[in-house]
């Protein structure tokens, strides 16, 4: 792993320690007596609150899940460094696109 | 490969590693699912509330505690390695690494019992 990866890396998993924690936290908020498509949607509807917050966390998890995605292909498959680049690089793409999207969902539908 | 070459695999900072990686693949894998699952809401609330009926299944929720589990030991065992590579060294890595896992179960077996 270059210089460069390894600090958006470690970047992104210090930024998203706070947001996991809020996360388990809403879990087990939202789990408290059953989780229904109206509690959730009226905690996150027209709340730039949540999109902020996740729409931040959706874009660290990107981040960082592609690096640790390219890290692994490099170390556990017969994939040379740019195929893995490559592969990470979609994954991460596809993963921010679809983290933007499900934050849209909740929040402006 | 011999018994020797393999025998660092016992260790618990050896085995917290490949629960690092293994959990970060997993949530990985996860992550998108999760998305598509959420994003169910831009067809509308019927949609979504579909879907976490389905999700009631003690099955899923099983599986749901297992995520919480792989997400707490994931980011627990990130932040015992954020600290050992920005902060001076602590001895006792084997135990805080014993201590993660144990939160992070401890957190998940909550959460399955509230679901229930």
């Amino acid at each position: 792993m270059n210089v460069r990866l390894y600090v958006w890396q470690r970047l992104t998993a210090a930024l998203m320690v706070p947001l996991v924690l809020v996360h388990v936290a809403v879990i087990f908020y939202a789990t408290r007596q059953g989780m229904t498509a109206a509690d959730i949607l009226a905690r996150t509807r027209g709340s730039i609150v949540w999109a902020s917050l996740y729409g931040i966390f959706v874009a660290a998890a990107a981040v960082h899940a592609s690096i640790g995605v390219h890290n692994v292909l490099t170390e556990w498959s017969p994939l040379r460094d740019r195929s893995a680049g490559i592969f990470a690089t979609v994954f991460g793409t596809s993963l921010l696109l679809l983290g933007l999207r499900a934050v849209a969902a909740v929040v402006l539908s | 490969m011999t018994a020797r070459r393999l025998s660092h695999r016992k260790s618990v900072l050896w085995m917290a590693a490949l629960v690092h990686r293994l959990s970060g693949l997993a949530l990985a894998i996860f992550l998108p699912l999760h998305f598509l699952t959420l994003g169910l809401a831009i067809h509308g609330e019927a949609r979504l509330e579909g879907f976490l009926r389905w999700s009631d299944q003690p099955l899923v929720k099983l599986a749901e505690s297992g995520l919480v589990f792989l997400l707490m030991v994931h980011m627990l065992g990130g932040l015992r390695l954020l600290v050992i590579e920005n902060l001076d060294w602590r001895d006792g890595q084997k135990q805080l690494a014993t201590i993660a896992a144990g939160i992070s179960a401890v957190v998940a077996l909550i959460l399955l019992a509230r679901m229930f």
